[in-house]
């Protein structure tokens, strides 16, 4: 097999369920919100990471679907921190916490906006959560569709590795809606590869993870 | 394949066209002001505002303000004015506009501002529809929201698209306005300085915020190019710190990884660079770590300038009206000087503008760094 863009692994997280390569890996009860399924699915990966509890809803979703991804997967040794990058995208950027944020400045006489908060009110900082994490410190870009693209993020990713400015990535869909109502995370870690059995990166193969 | 420079505009504290702005940068004034709107800055630090009135005036010859958000206004304005300077059309689905924005519509979540507008115009794809649909473009506008280095990254994935072939002009605009939410939170994080900002200076002590909107159409048509515009997008790059969310690298590495692969990308080395235009906010953290990824990248003897005393910080539209003015002063052979600086105060030598001069340049190297621990580095060259 030739040297390829190759998809070496996917985890699709929503409806309280985790699944890593199609299988289902963690599982919340049904009557878990969002803060309870965060919580249990971080419980259950068994990590000392305390950062995990100051991050925004956006962030802890993002986090767990690449923590789920990675855990069994050798890329920080394969490749240098520059070589790896990450490309997200969604649809309502950071708007569980710009209101939150809003909500510490709506009124004058009780005035309160907090750094820690206002921080996350940019969704590519889950990108700069994930980068600290795994020290990923490659090619990194947010997009903002009404729908995920496949087409569009196979596309552009896939030029990426074309011009030899990434060995690895990880790529994918994080979106969350005011007071996590709803969320999804759908990751791919994409690699220049030749190894055989593997999905080639074309957006047919992200539509049809994606569907899972 | 070269990717041409067609047109551009830029709509600022400092005026409403792109040469109007380049005559008061040279003639070295400041849009930063002081403010006495207290709903805006509470505690009364400077900004650089876009001048509402004279906007409602040029607005409402195009289209009916009511129908329009504020920043909504500032955008079709300014790709209006860049496109018609460039010759390319919008509708064409060769072509693709690219928005560039940290919180566009924003605002529409203060109590008696959100019903004036169908509640998605508040999510960043239904403002980019907004725009679309005004333009009637035939494929929809591609959001990039990647902290104060998405202007500068939609340049460079416009230029890479263009490159691939998937579009022939990509029309980027980046813009973002200044609204309670963004003043309370840089506030909330003590980075905004009670005078207008200092780059690099010894006692620069935070930066200033300004609203702007700034457009720039990128073309593989060689034809397009007049006696205007005679400058490509030679390569660009972007990287991550993976040291904090909030605070720059300690190393500087992030940034110089950026600037080392866009480089590469324009087959250029260290040498070849006339000027950089850094993008020095004048808050203590991130002036140093620039210092520090400009050696790390021999760069230091380089004429190097922030902008960012002019315009103050404009988020979204910083990357996009920052290459803009760097892009006229290669065409008008001037270095610009960096307004706030005195006395140098960063950890590591780098060679800041201190006069505008004459000098014939050829290649600049526009950088920028932000919030996630994101960089970017896009080179411009004379044709």
């Amino acid at each position: 097999m030739n040297w390829q863009v190759l998809i070496s692994g996917w985890c699709v997280i929503r409806n309280n369920k985790v699944w890593v390569n199609g299988e289902l890996v963690f599982e919340g009860a049904e009557s878990f919100d969002f803060t309870n399924f965060s919580k249990a699915a971080f419980k259950s990966l068994d990590q000392a990471y305390v950062k995990f509890y100051k991050m925004d809803n956006l962030s802890k979703i993002g986090f767990l679907c690449a923590e789920y991804l990675l855990k069994d997967n050798s890329i920080k040794e394969k490749y240098t921190p520059d070589k790896i990058g990450v490309i997200l995208s969604n649809a309502a950027s950071s708007i569980d916490t710009d209101i939150e944020h809003q909500k510490t400045i709506a009124d004058v006489n009780n005035f309160f906006p907090s750094p820690s908060v206002f921080v996350y009110t940019l969704p590519n900082i889950v990108i700069g959560e994930l980068c600290i994490k795994h020290k990923f410190q490659g090619e990194n870009t947010f997009f903002i569709f009404e729908k995920f693209q496949p087409e569009f993020m196979a596309g552009y990713v896939s030029d990426l590795f074309h011009q030899d400015r990434l060995k690895a990535c990880l790529t994918g869909w994080v979106d969350l809606s005011p007071g996590a109502e709803d969320y999804e995370a759908v990751f791919y870690l994409v690699e220049w590869d030749n190894g055989a059995g593997r999905l080639l990166f074309h957006g047919e193969n992200l539509k049809n993870l994606y569907n899972q | 394949m070269t990717i041409y420079i067609a047109g551009d505009n830029i709509i600022s504290s400092l005026g409403f066209t792109t040469d109007e702005n380049m005559d008061n940068v040279l003639k070295e004034i400041t849009g930063i002001r002081e403010t006495d709107d207290r709903q805006l800055s509470p505690e009364g630090f400077p900004l650089a505002l876009v001048d509402s009135q004279k906007l409602s005036g040029f607005f409402k010859d195009i289209a009916n303000p009511i129908q329009y958000t504020r920043l909504e206004q500032m955008m079709i304005l300014s790709v209006k004015r860049a496109v018609k300077l460039s010759g390319i059309a919008l509708q064409d689905p060769r072509t693709l506009l690219i928005i560039s924005t940290t919180k566009g519509n924003v605002e529409l979540l203060e109590n008696g501002k959100k019903e004036v507008f169908p509640t998605n115009r508040v999510y960043l794809w239904g403002l980019a529809n907004a725009i679309g649909d005004y333009f009637k473009t035939s494929v929809p506008p591609l959001v990039v929201s990647n902290a104060c280095i998405s202007g500068l990254l939609a340049i460079e994935i416009g230029a890479r698209l263009i490159r691939n072939r998937q579009y022939e002009n990509v029309v980027v605009v980046g813009g973002d306005v200044l609204t309670a939410f963004i003043v309370s939170g840089f506030q909330s994080f003590k980075s905004l300085s009670p005078l207008p900002c200092k780059p690099y200076d010894i006692l620069r002590d935070g930066l200033s915020l300004g609203e702007a909107c700034a457009t720039i159409v990128l073309s593989s048509h060689k034809h397009l190019l007049n006696n205007t515009f005679t400058i490509e997008v030679a390569g660009g790059a972007s990287s991550n710190d993976a040291n904090h969310i909030s605070g720059p690298s300690r190393s500087g590495d992030g940034l110089f990884y950026s600037i080392r692969n866009a480089l590469k990308s324009a087959n250029m080395s260290a040498d070849d660079i006339d000027f950089i235009c850094a993008h020095g906010t004048a808050t203590p953290y991130n002036d140093d770590m620039e210092s520090k990824a400009v050696n790390l990248a021999g760069l230091q003897d380089t004429p190097l300038n922030s902008l960012k005393g002019y315009f103050g910080h404009t988020l979204g539209a910083a990357g996009t009206l920052e290459s803009i003015i760097s892009i006229h002063s290669m065409l008008r052979n001037k270095l610009i000087k960096t307004i706030g600086f005195i006395t140098p105060g960063v950890v590591e030598d780098i060679n800041v503008i201190r006069e505008t001069q004459d000098c014939k340049l050829n290649n600049c190297l526009k950088i920028a760094s932000g919030f996630g621990g994101c960089n970017g580095a896009v080179i411009f060259s004379a044709v």
